[in-house]
């Protein structure tokens, strides 16, 4: 038990310097584009509003933009734009919304189908939206997800993948060069996504992970957490949507050979999170548990709490029962330094309920 | 000392050699059928649950030629015979009706409720009555499959219909009570694993013993219900006395996969030997297996929805506990464990007696 008494007053101290640092919340507007059909807002619904890959057979076409804000962690609001991609809607967003649509702009997603029949004209298409949104935000950051890739034979997926992507950054770079685009070179990341997959999991974790403010803040102070209570591996999930916001892993859990580890555990939890939905008879998006704890022998221990309002800490212990509890004390202790996760929306209500 | 619930270091030595506890074999027999494209779903059931395979992946599987037999490792090893649905066995004078049913424990017929069942029916009666002469021990079992998608009104009278076609052909042959049970299952569901598992139980010597034994600790627990799983085929092989649902049984064995797979994740690797020397240090100073306090994955989740928890105890290495616990619970952790410990040991001693010598 002196461990848990040790780190206490250290993560108190820490706590109150970095909550002058917290930045003021923001709308950052994210375009989700790509052809009719590509698969854009299945993989919204799967990510945001807890649909299980099957249940998107039931979606129709998006009708001209369907305009959404996610509340991402209490302070983050996410301005999602999900632009219907026919062709009728495509031209008027080039044409007649345009400022409407490609100013302000934080990121711009853009859903390529790797079956799609008419590769040449998916790139021409995506060469006009990338000339309008240069125009309007040049700062914007930009992903593009090589979809459906499911369909594609295991062993040649990595080839396949690496060709479009290829295709697609000489198709960027020729529309810079042909522009004269002030602002240098365009930051592209490339993701191959499956929604039967944990592989859209990865993709939007790494896109949420660059739009939460104050990450490094969370980052250092996860680390002194997981120090202080000998974790392998902390992960912190936003609590509807189970994407990984921000890890630590000890130099020892980095030897796991599981590198997908992360996004596996997302789609675990998430499915199960449904099952539950089932059981107990509450909504989708409800908070379904509070705590999960496993103890595997001689061999690992794991836990998963509710943490602060909008997330969940899962933590990775070597085995022990009195480390696994101090462990658990000490993370419940450590909610007070993480509260600044919950933004001031929620400030109130946290400090009522504490 | 590996196991699906604690996880498994990288092969590096051959399992030891399989245990024969019980060999009883439950054949899966379907009604003839002379079309190949129409196929009841039998394959796709033993697929579905003994090979992990994803129900929607089962639409590429191939018709079944030849007799399959396949083992399964198991708390009870028994094997699962795939017959199919084009050979009559009875007219077909290659067939060692002796050998095939001699040892079998349950036949368990499919029927395609999405097809014409009468000829299916048909079948099944005449196998009922030959299997009835010889082998009266043999209990037969129904599956009225693919009923998914059908309203629950018209799988009740699709049921009732087969009931009363087998039941009048069998009385009008002089067979009151004959052991034939009726379920109505789907690979999209967990209706499928629930009928499987009312098969298994049949087959288990001295249910009752086992039954009494989880009953006891649901009272003593105050638990709302507790299931013996079979963890790699997410077939219960008992519960308590409460009146079984589906929801819980599908809440207990998603928890099971919940924890296989985060297992399969985290126990899958060893840890390097300095890291667990250095965990045997200051300020815990003491052996790492010591500071364990039991060397069985031991698993607890608890529910927003009134703080229901829910249990899971590794019994062996194929076999677990779930328990759907009562409202707060949590707190009493300590005390639970304590008792489930004390009935896990039961279990043990159980199988230990029932085992054939």
């Amino acid at each position: 038990m002196a461990d848990l008494e040790a780190s206490t007053p250290s993560l108190g101290a820490m706590g109150g310097d970095v909550r002058n640092e917290v930045k003021k919340p923001k709308k950052k507007k994210v375009l989700l584009m790509g052809k009719s059909g590509s698969g854009k807002s299945s993989m919204r619904s799967i990510i945001f509003s807890n649909y299980i890959a099957r249940d998107t057979r039931r979606l129709g076409a998006t009708i001209d933009i369907d305009l959404s804000h996610v509340k991402f962690l209490g302070n983050l609001t996410l301005n999602l734009w999900d632009c219907g991609g026919q062709e009728a809607f495509m031209e008027n967003y080039l044409s007649q919304q345009r400022v409407h649509v490609f100013s302000n702009v934080g990121v711009l997603i853009y859903v390529f189908d790797i079956e799609s029949r008419d590769v040449d004209r998916d790139m021409a298409t995506y060469v006009s939206i990338m000339s309008a949104l240069t125009q309007y935000s040049p700062t914007a950051k930009i992903y593009v997800l090589i979809h459906k890739m499911d369909l594609i034979m295991t062993q040649v997926r990595e080839a396949v993948f690496m060709d479009r992507v290829k295709l697609v950054r000489q198709k960027t770079a020729e529309f810079l060069q042909g522009s004269n685009f002030a602002g240098g070179d365009v930051d592209l990341t490339p993701f191959a996504t499956s929604i039967w997959d944990q592989s859209l999991y990865k993709a939007w974790a790494s896109i949420i992970h660059d739009l939460v403010p104050n990450l490094s803040v969370i980052e250092s102070q996860l680390a002194s957490l997981g120090v202080l209570i000998e974790a392998e591996e902390l992960l912190l999930f936003e609590r509807t949507s189970f994407l990984v916001v921000s890890s630590w892993t000890s130099e020892e859990g980095q030897n796991n050979p599981t590198t997908d580890r992360q996004e596996r555990i997302s789609n675990i939890l998430k499915h199960f999170k449904q099952s539950i939905s089932r059981f107990t008879g509450t909504p989708r998006n409800a908070e379904q548990f509070t705590l999960m704890e496993h103890k595997a022998g001689g061999r690992f221990s794991i836990f998963c709490l509710k943490f602060t309002t909008n997330t969940y800490l899962m933590v990775i212990l070597p085995p022990g029962e009195a480390r696994f509890n101090a462990a658990k004390l000490n993370c419940q202790i450590a909610r007070e330094s993480f509260k600044f996760l919950d933004g001031p929306i929620s400030a109130g209500g946290q400090s009522s309920a504490a | 000392m590996d196991s699906p619930l604690r996880g498994r270091d990288p092969p590096s030595e051959l399992e030891g050699g399989s245990r024969i506890l019980l060999r009883r074999h439950s054949s899966v027999l379907s009604p003839a059928q002379l079309n190949l494209e129409r196929l009841s779903g039998k394959s796709s059931i033993s697929s579905v649950v003994f090979h992990k395979l994803p129900p929607n992946e089962t639409l590429y599987l191939e018709s079944t030629a030849r007799i399959q037999k396949d083992s399964m490792a198991s708390f009870m090893d028994f094997q699962v015979w795939d017959f199919p649905g084009q050979i009559d066995i009875f007219d077909n004078p290659t067939f060692d009706i002796d050998a095939m049913f001699g040892e079998i424990g349950a036949l368990i017929w499919v029927i395609d409720a999405q097809d014409d069942y009468l000829e299916a029916v048909a079948r099944l009666n005449v196998t009922i009555l030959n299997l009835q002469r010889t082998y009266p021990n043999i209990k037969i079992e129904v599956f009225i499959h693919k009923v998914d998608g059908l309203s629950d009104d018209y799988k009740l009278d699709i049921q009732r219909d087969i009931t009363i076609r087998i039941q009048d052909e069998l009385s009008d042959h002089g067979f009151e009570n004959a052991p034939v049970t009726f379920h109505l299952t789907s690979i999209y569901n967990h209706s499928i694993f629930e009928a499987f598992s009312k098969v298994i139980q049949k087959l288990i010597p001295r249910l009752g013993s086992l039954e009494a034994m989880l009953t006891n600790l649901c009272r003593t627990c105050r638990f709302e219900k507790a299931y013996l799983f079979d963890v790699l085929s997410k077939i219960y092989i008992a519960t308590d006395n409460a009146p079984a649902d589906m929801a819980s049984y599908e809440i207990c064995s998603d928890y099971i996969d919940v924890i296989i797979d985060i297992t399969e994740v985290y126990g899958s690797w060893p840890r390097s030997k300095g890291y667990r020397e250095s965990l045997e240090g200051a300020p815990w100073n003491q052996k790492l297996d010591d500071q364990v306090a039991s060397n069985w994955a031991e698993s607890c989740m608890v529910l927003t929805d009134a703080n229901r928890p829910i249990m899971l105890r590794e019994v062996d290495k194929y076999l677990a506990l779930v328990a759907i616990m009562k409202d707060d619970s949590y707190d009493k952790m300590p005390l639970v464990n304590m008792n489930v410990d004390v009935v896990v040991q039961g279990l043990k001693e159980f199988f230990d007696i029932t085992k054939p010598k």
